[in-house]
């Protein structure tokens, strides 16, 4: 569990705190989408949840951890990371280097390293690369190494931020299908900081960031319907929410309440069905 | 670019040049370069160049490749064989010119010079053409483990050549983004003096610069996010493993010290 308690925070030499009293609880295995505006202070967040930043005294804490100085190695062995920017966290000098490097700080045994790597980049579909250096890929194909470098570690909680903006859609739904298995499967916490709708979709809580504290807490149903809200934070509605409101402004009766884009499908073909 | 072996380029295959440890490859060459020093005749010199003939052709790259790469030194060589020639004295005088003279004993003396500078030289670059940095770096940091007890931090600095032959070409990339960011703006890099050239590199190193600082604050918020820890040990997933064939080039090299001191002593 996570549990941030009216967190403020300025960044040195800036006249504005960037977070102000925010206040957030993240159950143990939930998967929480966290959206906003450029600059609205989501990355910072994150990583003053990750001990990343100096985190201001008794504000967070972390499976009971408190976020300091002192905890800052049990918290790294908890929280895997991965960054916005692919290229300046690749450390090792291929792929599979790459994968191996937490793992060499976390003094894994090198025979017991192979399978977690092998394992890793599986789940992110990068196995026919791993001995590629950094130059050879591109930006999605390094976002995807970095993830697979999260994930060999087994931590307790994965924050993403913004960590598939260069995956192709395909690929994106397929990494993040990936992750919502082992979401489900070990209770791994998930925050993902995203501009995209069908991620925030995936997840089970959306947190919407603006003007340094949580706007809005709700499921992503709930936020992705209010489209006041949705314009405000710069999202976009996933495409299935905009064919049912094109729908419904024609005068089609489609429920209300979120539907992805299969039980539209679905809810169109039954009707196709009894129309018929 | 890849027709011509650059001092210090590695070319990949998979010879047993390329094969062999890197840690016997780094120390079988200084071991060469000490024979090259020890050995003075004829007998043995050519026992020398036979045994790096002999690694050239296990490196299955071919002579002329090598020779591309160390023909820009040959003249540098040449030039000092030249002088050691003419001002060296002993043996028969050849020509003479005032307090310049060549003689028998200088001839031989640059012979030898220019001799044992293509052997280093050659021999230095087989390891460099078939070992990567990397490997090279690995193997630096296997060898220097003793002086761990001397409060050499000799892994932290092995992370950071690593860390730096991994950004060499990405700052590369960079470098000519800017150039082509500097040249849509209307710079020119091609004309003028030396100087005004120079001058015009400004604007590319300052924003490079500011990147590269910008890179290593990530870069180390992301080792850090990973467990990194520079006084903590570290396992490693590179490992380096000794092979029968690393034991046979030992004993080649073995026997080529015993015939090099036999052939010098004995006679
Ligand atoms: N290292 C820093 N020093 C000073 N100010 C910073 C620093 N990093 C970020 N900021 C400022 O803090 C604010 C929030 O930045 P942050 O990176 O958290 O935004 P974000 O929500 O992640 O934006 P984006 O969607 O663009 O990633 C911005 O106004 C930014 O200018
Ligand atoms: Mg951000």
């Amino acid at each position: 569990m996570i549990e941030v308690s009216n967190l403020t925070f300025q960044y040195p030499h800036q006249d504005q705190p960037v977070l102000q009293g925010l206040s957030l609880t993240i159950p143990t295995g939930q998967w929480l989408a966290v959206v906003g505006k450029n600059g609205s202070g989501k990355s910072t967040l994150a990583r003053l949840i990750a001990g990343l930043l100096p985190t201001p005294a008794q504000t967070i804490r972390v499976n009971d951890l408190p976020v300091d100085e002192a905890h800052l190695a049990a918290l790294h062995h908890q929280i895997g990371f991965v960054f916005q920017n692919p290229d300046n966290q690749f450390v090792g000098a291929t792929v599979e280097a790459d994968v191996a490097f937490g793992l060499e700080n976390r003094q894994v045994p090198a025979a017991a390293m192979e399978p977690r790597i092998e394992q890793a980049l599986a789940q992110v579909g990068m196995t026919a690369y791993r001995h590629h250096q950094p130059e050879q890929l591109s930006g999605g194909q390094k976002q995807r190494v970095a993830i697979a470098g999260a994930l060999a570690l087994q931590p307790q909680i994965l924050i993403l931020d913004e960590a598939t903006s260069m995956l192709d859609p395909q690929g994106r739904q397929t990494v993040l299908q990936r992750l919502q298995q082992i979401h489900q499967a070990q209770a791994l916490t998930i925050i993902s900081i995203t501009h995209d709708p069908v991620e925030v979709a995936m997840a089970d809580q959306v947190a919407v960031l603006d003007q340094g504290q949580i706007l809005r807490l709700a499921t992503p149903a709930v936020v992705l319907n209010d489209q006041a809200l949705v314009q405000q934070v710069g999202l976009v509605q996933p495409f299935s929410m905009q064919l049912r409101d094109r729908l419904q402004h024609y005068g089609v009766p489609v429920p209300k309440e979120y539907l992805t884009k299969g039980a539209l499908e679905q809810w169109l073909k039954r009707q196709l069905a009894t129309r018929a | 670019m890849n027709n011509k072996v650059l001092f210090g380029m590695y070319l990949p295959g998979n010879s047993l040049m390329h094969r062999l440890d890197p840690r016997l490859k780094l120390v079988g060459c200084f071991w060469f370069v000490i024979l090259v020093f020890f050995a003075r005749t004829w007998w043995t010199n050519l026992l020398l160049i036979g045994a790096l003939g002999l690694v050239i052709w296990l490196s299955q790259v071919k002579f002329s490749k090598y020779w591309a790469g160390i023909r820009p030194l040959m003249w540098i060589i040449l030039f000092t064989a030249v002088i050691q020639a003419l001002f060296s004295s002993g043996g028969q005088v050849y020509w003479h010119w005032g307090w310049l003279a060549v003689t028998s004993a200088g001839v031989a003396q640059a012979g030898f010079l220019v001799l044992r500078f293509f052997l280093i030289i050659t021999s230095s670059t087989v390891v460099t053409v078939t070992t990567t940095p990397l490997q090279l770096a690995d193997a630096l940091e296997a060898l220097m483990k003793p002086l761990k007890y001397l409060r050499v931090p000799v892994s932290q600095l092995a992370m950071m050549v690593s860390i730096a032959l991994r950004f060499v070409p990405t700052i590369m990339d960079e470098v000519g983004l800017i150039m082509n960011a500097q040249r849509a703006r209307g710079m020119d890099f091609s004309s003028g003096s030396l100087f005004t050239r120079a001058k015009r590199l400004v604007p590319v190193m300052i924003p490079l610069f500011v990147a590269a600082f910008k890179r290593a604050e990530e870069l180390a918020v992301a080792m850090e996010a990973r467990g990194y820890d520079p006084n903590q040990a570290r396992t490693k997933f590179r490992q380096l493993h000794w092979q029968r064939h690393d034991t046979w080039g030992t004993v080649v090299w073995g026997l080529l010290t015993v015939a090099l001191v036999a052939l010098r002593f004995v006679k």
